[in-house]
């Protein structure tokens, strides 16, 4: 999973019928410290998170189905988690 | 599938339980020619391969497939060992 | 399969519900002599790492094969903490 931050949401009238009713966000990668890193990616929310939610990122197919929770579709990335705090160590 | 090189190998005495009695393979893949090219990576050992062996590869949900009926939870494992190549 | 080191954790109260009690560890990813590489990522944990152990991340599909998360929204898991890796060039 990466760290992301909300930086959009994403209308879409027209999509996959699997897809009706998903809440999509635009995510931008960052590192713990919060730095972007890579280009943006569009997730379906699972958690209900807003813009500027720091959250979980699950870039696997399989996985996003599984966070979607309608069978199989056309997903390949979803937010699971807002995030609280980012603890580093050593 | 890819060609690799066996460069290491990983003990974990504290592991998932798909793990237990299975062989955890240091590999540097390699380019046609032999030539590193890219990161290292951990696979299970389903051939009986060994460090400097070239071996090849499957990367994904399939590299499960050859401990079936087992659960091994990997990602990489080792399928074969590689007695040679060529390029035409 | 990849190496890394623990190198902090991740609260997030609000997550999806088969997410609810998982461990979730910020991984730097290493080459096999322990040196960093660029990149991190979060990791379900399901072997009790702790700060600064080497470890193994199974990624992809293959991580809901980890012990106790079959058909958790993963994409990452720690399945070993290493105790060595010998390395023969």
């Amino acid at each position: 999973m990466q760290i992301g931050r909300v930086v959009g949401t994403v209308v879409a009238t027209q999509k996959n019928a699997k897809l009706e009713g998903a809440k999509l966000l635009l995510i931008q990668p960052v590192d713990p410290s919060g730095a972007p890193k890579g280009p943006t990616v569009l997730a379906i929310d699972s958690v209900s998170a807003g813009i500027g939610d720091r959250v979980l990122l699950v870039q696997d197919g399989k996985a996003a189905i599984q966070a979607l929770g309608r069978g199989v579709a056309a997903v390949d990335a979803a937010v699971v988690g807002v995030i609280d705090e980012v603890e580093m160590g050593a | 599938m890819f060609l690799a090189r066996v460069v290491g190998t990983v003990v974990a005495t504290r592991k998932d339980p798909g793990l237990l009695g299975t062989k955890l393979l240091v590999l540097q893949p390699v380019k046609n020619d032999g030539t590193p090219s890219g990161k290292t990576l951990v696979a299970v050992d389903s051939v009986g391969a060994g460090v400097t062996e070239q071996v090849f590869y499957v990367r994904g949900r399939e590299a499960s497939v050859p401990f079936l009926p087992d659960e091994v939870p990997t990602d990489a494992a080792v399928v074969g060992i590689v007695d040679h190549w060529s390029l035409s | 399969m990849i190496l890394g080191r623990v190198v902090g954790t991740v609260v997030a109260t609000r997550k999806d519900d088969r997410l609810v009690g998982a461990k979730l560890l910020v991984v730097r990813t290493t080459d096999p002599s322990g040196r960093d590489e660029a990149g991190h990522m979060v990791a379900i944990d399901t072997v009790d790492a702790g700060l600064s152990d080497r470890v193994l991340v199974v990624t992809g599909s293959s991580a809901r094969m980890a012990s106790g998360l079959k058909d958790t929204p993963v994409d990452a898991a720690i399945i070993g903490v290493i105790d060595s890796v010998e390395m023969k060039e």
